[in-house]
């Protein structure tokens, strides 16, 4: 499962990141030792074997259905590059 | 030899008998971090005047005789934790300008104890790391040797604990960065059971690994801090909901002859294998003779699962990360572009701009690991394994009530040495790892110095919950040997 030129451009689109022919390659050449330890795992015989997704395992609580949070949307508002009348603003995506 | 207040609990017996005011401890630890920062820096923002209104609200409490353990102790908290109204950067451009808008859960309980926060220390960037290299705002330096890293990614913590600017510090731990940092700057670093202490309020890297804890010159004083930070917070879903000792109580009762008397120290195989230095080994075991000495068996015992660690975690945390980091738009908070054509533009650009260089790689690794028809290949298949890696550790310590080990394979290393190698900086966790795979707490502790003059750590792990029994060994081994007890500057 070698990772071509164009995986990396692919996936850079995939995770919204802007990158250059020359930035691709050298991503490229550095993904692809990390990928050379990753495949180490191909050999490991697995069958049978239940995936672990946490560090234990542990059902998660339920919470109750009902209001916790304050409305603080002003204070969070603060932070956002460009905002206006209570919405954040984005370049626009209709025409 | 070391003044009292060099240590949390020295500083707080000091502070609660009048010895010392928080506003003057305050004062001394802003001056050492002043004139420290040029060398080091271990710091990304300094508060001095919340400091110093903390320090004066934390001596007003304690004439009215309403100090609690740890009222006055100034202290520093990682800059990947939120602290409300001071600036949170994560070592991030992308963060550069911004200003949490609450506490951190740990951050809030540490406050609660009454600690007065001094600073924001410096990191690897999103905690991705383990020389703190990768910081956007310039690397922290080893203050046992300027010419090293403190490890990473909780590097800042590690030196500013190191070199005395402070006497505790917290960190996070995803794959090492509280306990390698630790070895490689001469201190004590402990990483909680996952679930100990809540992650609310620690910006996300790997959320199934992530584990916040303190930074203390003693096994002591990390038992102080992680009292202020154990706890169930119904606002981490991954919180446990268990009882809090007082990790800090059975330090408190006198050692006897064999104080490690019925403890089975478990020494695994490949903890004591090729690709670790001479010098580390030798004193690892040494401390093993130690331990031995103070009354401990020791068991053999193996870990076979254990090397895959670092494939495994390479392919878990960066796809968690990828998945965690993609909240960093450009359009709620955190870097924008200043120049784009549309919002895809938008998005690519303030990403590219606002993330360095090992961040990107990981969020391409994690993207690609997730991506469509590679899922089964590579996460589910190393979901499987630290399956495999867990079951080795219920195994050993059906066996054994603790592992001993180096904590890192050599100690610190050179500035620069490894930053274009990424696999090789990726093998110096590979003790410290599986711990976060497993989610089981460990402990590092100074057990050593190479001929250099650089500290060596000692790894202790044990299962989930049992910190205190941890901390107890840490604090027997600290009883009677004075690693923890030197400091940077008298070793020049």
């Amino acid at each position: 499962m070698a990772l071509t030129l164009d995986d990396v451009q692919r996936i850079a689109h995939l995770a919204r990141i802007e990158i250059d022919a020359r930035a691709a390659a050298a991503a490229h050449a550095k993904l692809t030792t990390i990928f050379a330890l990753i495949n180490e795992l191909q050999a490991i015989d697995t069958q049978g074997i239940v995936p672990m997704s946490h560090a234990q395992d542990v059902a998660l609580p339920l919470r109750d259905d009902a209001v916790t949070e304050d409305d603080r949307h002003a204070e969070f508002q603060k932070l956002a590059p460009a905002v206006e009348d209570d919405l954040y603003l984005v370049p626009r995506v209709i025409e | 030899m070391e003044a009292p207040q060099d240590t949390v609990a020295g500083l707080a017996r000091a502070l609660h008998e009048r010895r010392i005011s928080s506003v003057e401890a305050t004062r001394d630890a802003l001056a050492r971090i002043a004139q420290a920062q040029p060398r080091l820096n271990a710091f990304i923002t300094v508060d001095e005047d919340g400091a110093l209104t903390a320090a004066h609200a934390a001596d007003a409490a304690i004439a009215r005789g309403e100090a609690g353990a740890l009222t006055g102790v100034p202290i520093a908290h990682k800059d990947v934790l939120m602290t409300a109204g001071l600036r949170t950067t994560c070592g991030s451009r992308m963060l550069e300008g911004f200003t949490a808008p609450y506490d951190a859960n740990v951050v809030e309980g540490l406050k609660r104890a009454g600690t007065v926060l001094v600073g924001k220390t410096n990191m690897d960037e999103f905690a991705m790391g383990s020389s703190n290299e990768t910081s956007y705002f310039g690397p922290v330096r080893n203050p046992w040797d300027t010419r090293y890293v403190p490890g990473g990614s909780s590097g800042g913590s590690a030196a500013a604990v190191a070199a005395r600017l402070v006497p505790a510090a917290t960190g996070t731990d995803t794959g090492g960065s509280i306990r390698q940092p630790a070895a490689l700057s001469g201190i004590c670093g402990l990483k909680p059971t996952y679930g100990r202490c809540s992650r609310y309020g620690l910006i996300a890297f790997a959320s199934s690994l992530d584990t916040p804890g303190p930074f203390g010159r003693t096994a002591e004083d990390c038992a102080l801090l992680l009292n202020a930070m154990a706890g169930h917070d119904p606002r981490d879903a991954t919180s446990l909901d268990r009882p809090v000792e007082d990790y800090a109580q059975r330090l408190r009762e006198p050692p006897g002859a064999k104080p490690l008397d019925g403890v089975r120290v478990g020494l695994p195989r490949e903890y004591f294998g090729e690709g670790i230095a001479a010098d580390v080994a030798a004193a690892v075991a040494d401390a093993v003779g130690t331990l031995r000495a103070l009354g401990a068996t020791t068991v053999d015992i193996t870990l076979p699962a254990v090397k895959h660690s670092v494939p495994v975690y390479y392919v878990i945390a960066p796809a968690e990360a990828s998945s965690n980091l993609s909240r960093f738009d450009g359009v709620r908070y955190g870097h924008r572009a200043t120049d784009y054509t549309d919002l895809m533009d938008m998005y690519k650009k303030s990403r590219a701009e606002g993330f360095g260089a090992e961040v990107k790689r990981r969020i391409l690794v994690g993207t690609y690991v997730l991506s469509h028809g590679y899922y089964d290949a590579y996460y589910l298949k190393a979901q499987q394994v630290r399956r495999l890696i867990a079951d080795d550790f219920q195994r050993a310590f059906a066996r054994c009530d603790v592992m001993v080990g180096p904590t890192a394979p050599t100690a610190a290393f050179e500035l620069g040495s490894m930053s274009e190698d990424p696999v090789q900086m990726y093998l110096n966790d590979i003790f410290t790892i599986a711990g976060n795979l497993t989610g089981t707490p460990g402990i590092s502790i100074p057990c050593g110095f190479t001929r250099a003059g650089l500290p060596i750590g000692l790894q202790l792990q044990a299962n989930h919950f049992d910190e205190a029994r941890l901390l107890e060994i840490a604090h027997r081994f600290q009883q009677v040997t004075d690693f923890h007890a030197r400091s940077p500057g008298a070793s020049a």
